[in-house]
């Protein structure tokens, strides 16, 4: 640390003296009121529970209301082990969800007016009666299954439900092939079980903790972020691989500044090491693991020097580290990350990973990987649903065997119709995710919607999907609503209600409302046998001994736990593991019998041509993907994203601080804006970095609209993971244009 | 009784939430804040240290802020917070321009505002909103005259600095390094 800091030199992340912006600002009258400000302090009066939208870890908390019966501040549940009594910058700005007056604010159905399409408002019997007669003529012509549901949030159970009582199997979220797919199909196949969320990682009692290019504090997964501060205060050791240098990196005794793309090389050398100098846990190898003499002989070749060849880890710094997680064995995590659909091969990286944990002794005990438990609660009472004719999987024979849910690449893939395939989907229902900053290739999503019969968009902002759609119906946000408990596991079970803070703004409805009444005209009505929705969770609730009521009170219900197996393999008790051969499988007996690799391998991935830089993208702590863009809120903490450009690099361009270029990738394809440079030494120069979800293209979103670039429109590429259809995104390589190009929004 | 803050670098990961939490706790308007964020990075690729800072008013005992007020406006009350009386203030700007942590700003309305400490959740026993929102349990607030509070504790056990100590102003933020 410097003695003395020159504060020309800082970033400050959050500034003063936007006042220009104030003034423009919808919501500035709201929050300033007509009263001086110190005598505008406002008073809790009421507090309703709710658990947050803003990101998919679903802190549980309150809604508080002021004197005026205004939702004023949000704040977390002390009891919520997902947050502990604090939300993170996204739950606490979630008020501006609420109050960001571009919210979608009325149906809306495609129209042309002069040979010109445009929306025009609709009532909500309109948009209702179109979209079912729509899906009802999809089903008589092709099949119930030609519909697809794409959700990303709680909308997505109502409108789940109803599309499983059509006919179609076809729900898909793109958290799964876009985000965290490998890593739940690489440890099933080793542990016989995935990782869930939030992650059943043991961070709060570890000794040593591994993130590679998982970049925690950055992404703000709180209970996450609250654990790994614990395990610093109690003076755990974390070691991160990250080719920048990561707020999780600046808190590591270890940074491995690790070349981009070869991660595979620096975990096989790792294996190597602590097969070859012994360090591993023999006595839980021995009882647990199938195939450890099949992966001695494999890694033999993985030297540290080999590995150092590729990735440029030095070999004593891959000996020292594998030395530090053997000594704080079994109390080490190596972290399964996120989001780690990078190279295509993914699935086996994080069967490398899983392989590494199970050598340590670490799955199953304290410090390392603790069993979740979660409150088992009543279904409803619902006629069963159809049994549909084919799915997703039949437009892929042969491909993506070990794939555990729907693609949504998949999915938008098998829309465009050929020749091969008779089960082109036909409709599209989309709620809560932008597809388009979502899936990579933008060109090929644009494309399959052009072959729709019908696209429906729920969501509560006009975000770029918005635009494609047949009918937009404007949801509620999470404040103005009831959804389905949030029952998640943990160390100790937990069921957390959310309930209305206010009547829902402008003609806005919840989802709940919304899959019941096309369920109605579709002729499901027997799907939603509750008249309301409070009807149907009070009686879930009442099934375990709780009741509405009761949970408006006090939010979240935390359960003591029915079998006392936290940590099941403390003292090396006998287990079976939900494996082919019912050991941890080191060797995967599952992925061969696939035809897939048993053990992991190193692949050479393509490199950056000559003035091309691979383009690295990660997360903001204050913003969602593309959610939060316009929050009023969070684009004051945040309004535009930076790429992070190293030194040399911008020496050898001539690029300086803030300077505004556009970014064109391998293809071709320039960025709608430009954006800001970043000259910062915590990136490689062979890389350039962006935060995810900024450089929106649509005006609706006044705060959002042209605020720095998009890296989802740069991803024309992806790396498909041959074992279950992962796209692996991190194989796009940008250069820099200094002058506006001649086309585009510039 | 002296209020104090400390703030331990070595867990703050920068997130902002201080700044929201406080934003919205005091109808802070959009597009200004009483706390911010410092990122300072040193160092060359790949031999750097990072550290962030949650920054705010410094309620300095020597309060240069306070000295130069005309109307009194910018005053101490027990436990050393300083407070800014909105209705007295007439917007001079002159604390905005002795203030060495730039920690002051012009309210819409006129008048100068800043952090307080949240004195009106102190006044209840409360922790002020940022402390009590922090994500990672960085922040700490106490009275540094009580050598048994968990303040005093941290900061006798604990490596710390305060920012430009050099203007003279004692101020009353701590970090902790």
């Amino acid at each position: 640390m410097p003695k003395t800091l020159n504060r020309r030199d800082f970033i400050r992340i959050s500034s003063l003296g936007l006042g220009g912006l104030a003034a423009a600002n919808p919501i500035f009258d709201w929050l300033s009121g007509s009263v001086m400000a110190n005598e505008s302090l406002q008073e809790t009066i009421k507090r309703i529970p709710t658990y947050c939208e803003v990101c998919f870890w679903k802190c549980a908390g309150w809604a508080h209301l002021n004197e005026k019966g205004d939702i004023w501040k949000l704040t977390g549940n002390d009891n919520d082990p997902h947050c502990n009594g604090r939300f993170c910058p996204r739950g606490t700005g979630g008020v501006g969800m609420y109050y960001d007056d571009d919210r979608l604010k009325t149906p809306l159905i495609r129209t042309e007016v002069n040979g010109k399409q445009t929306y025009r408002e609709a009532s909500w019997n309109e948009a209702f009666d179109y979209i079912a007669k729509k899906m009802k003529k999809i089903a008589d012509e092709h099949g119930p299954e030609c519909i697809a549901l794409f959700s990303h949030g709680s909308g997505g159970k109502h409108f789940g439900r109803m599309i499983k009582a059509f006919g179609s199997p076809n729900i898909t979220a793109p958290s799964y092939a876009q985000c965290r797919g490998p890593r739940e199909v690489g440890f099933f196949a080793t542990f016989g079980e995935g990782i869930g969320s939030p992650e059943r990682v043991d961070i709060r009692d570890t000794d040593c903790l591994v993130l590679i290019g998982s970049h925690i504090g950055e992404n703000m997964h709180n209970g996450q972020v609250q654990e790994m501060s614990d395990a610093i205060d109690k003076g755990a050791t974390i070691i991160t691989v990250d080719p920048r240098f990561s707020t999780a990196a600046s808190k590591s005794k270890h940074w491995l500044p690790i070349k981009p793309s070869t991660d595979m090389a620096l975990l096989l050398s790792w294996i190597h090491v602590i097969i070859n100098k012994e360090w591993y846990d023999k006595k839980y190898v021995d009882k647990y693991t199938f195939g450890f003499d099949e992966l001695k002989e494999h890694v033999k070749s993985f030297t540290p020097e080999w590995a150092y060849g590729i990735t440029t880890i030095k070999p004593n710094v891959i000996r020292k580290t594998a030395k530090e997680m053997a000594n704080a064995a079994p109390s080490v995590i190596i972290h399964p990350g996120r989001h780690v659909t990078w190279y295509g091969d993914d699935t086996q990286r994080l069967r490398a990973v899983a392989i590494l944990n199970a050598l340590l002794g670490s799955w199953g005990r304290r410090g390392g990987f603790y069993n979740p438990e979660k409150k088992k609660i009543a279904k409803l009472d619902l006629p069963k649903f159809p049994k549909p004719k084919k799915t997703w999987r039949d437009a892929f024979p042969g491909q993506f065997k070990l794939a555990g849910l729907a693609l949504a690449s998949g999915i938008c893939d098998a829309t465009i119709p050929t020749v091969k395939r008779d089960c082109s989907f036909k409709g599209w229902i989309v709620n809560g995710t932008n597809l388009i900053s979502t899936l990579p290739n933008q060109a090929n999503t644009i494309e399959a919607i052009q072959n729709l019969d019908l696209m429906v968009v729920i969501d509560t902002m006009p975000m770029e999907i918005t635009g494609y759609a047949d009918v937009v119906l404007p949801e509620c946000t999470y404040l103005e609503r009831y959804d389905n408990l949030r029952v998640s596991g943990h160390r100790e079970p937990t069921i957390a209600l959310r309930a209305p803070a206010a009547e829902p703004k402008y003609d806005s409805k919840p989802a709940w409302w919304m899959a019941k009444e096309l369920s109605n005209r579709l002729g499901l009505q027997d799907y939603f046998p509750f008249e309301t929705e409070e009807e149907e969770l009070d009686w879930q609730l009442k099934k375990v001994g709780l009741s509405l009521e009761e949970m408006k009170k006090i939010g979240l219900k935390k359960f003591d736990r029915q079998y006392d197996d936290l940590y099941p393999l403390e003292g090396l008790p006998d287990y079976e593991f939900n494996t082919n051969t019912g050991k941890i499988e080191l060797y995967s007996t599952s992925m061969e019998d696939e035809g897939y690799d048993p053990l992991p391998n190193y692949t050479a991935h393509e490199e950056p041509p000559t003035d091309f830089y691979r383009l690295i993208y990660g997360r903001a702590p204050m913003h969602t993907f593309s959610r939060t863009a316009n929050n009023p809120n969070l684009t004051d903490l945040m309004d535009e994203n930076k790429v992070w450009v190293n030194p040399k690099v911008a020496k050898e361009w001539g690029l300086k601080n803030n300077q505004e270029v556009w970014l064109e990738n391998q293809d071709g394809v320039v960025t709608s804006f430009p954006i800001k440079v970043r000259v910062t030494e915590r990136i490689r120069w062979d890389s350039v970095y962006m935060i995810h979800g900024f450089g929106h293209t649509d005006k609706r979103l006044s705060r959002a609209y042209g605020r720095g670039a998009s890296d989802a429109e740069l991803i024309t590429k992806s790396n498909i993971d041959p074992v279950m259809g992962g796209t692996g995104m991190r194989v796009n390589f940008v250069t820099f244009l200094t002058e506006a190009p001649t086309k585009g929004a510039a | 009784m002296r209020y104090a803050m400390a703030i331990d670098t070595k867990k703050c990961v920068g997130c902002s939430d201080c700044v929201v939490a406080c934003q919205v706790e005091n109808n802070v308007p959009i597009g200004h804040c009483r706390d911010w964020v410092i990122e300072a990075t040193s160092g060359t690729y790949p031999d750097l240290s990072m550290e962030f800072r949650t920054e705010r008013c410094n309620h300095c005992t020597d309060a240069p802020c306070v000295r130069c007020c005309p109307t009194e406006a910018s005053h101490i009350v027990d436990g050393g917070i300083v407070l800014v009386d909105a209705n007295e203030c007439i917007g001079c700007k002159a604390c905005i321009e002795s203030c060495p942590y730039d920690a002051r700003y012009i309210h819409p309305e006129g008048h100068v505002d800043k952090c307080t400490f949240c004195i009106h959740r102190v006044e209840k026993g409360e922790n002020p909103a940022c402390v009590s929102v922090c994500p990672t349990k960085c922040m700490y607030f106490g009275d540094t005259d009580d050598p048994n509070s968990e303040i005093s504790q941290l900061l006798r056990k604990r490596k710390w600095k305060t920012l430009i100590p050099e203007a003279g102003t004692k101020p009353n933020i701590y970090y902790l390094t």
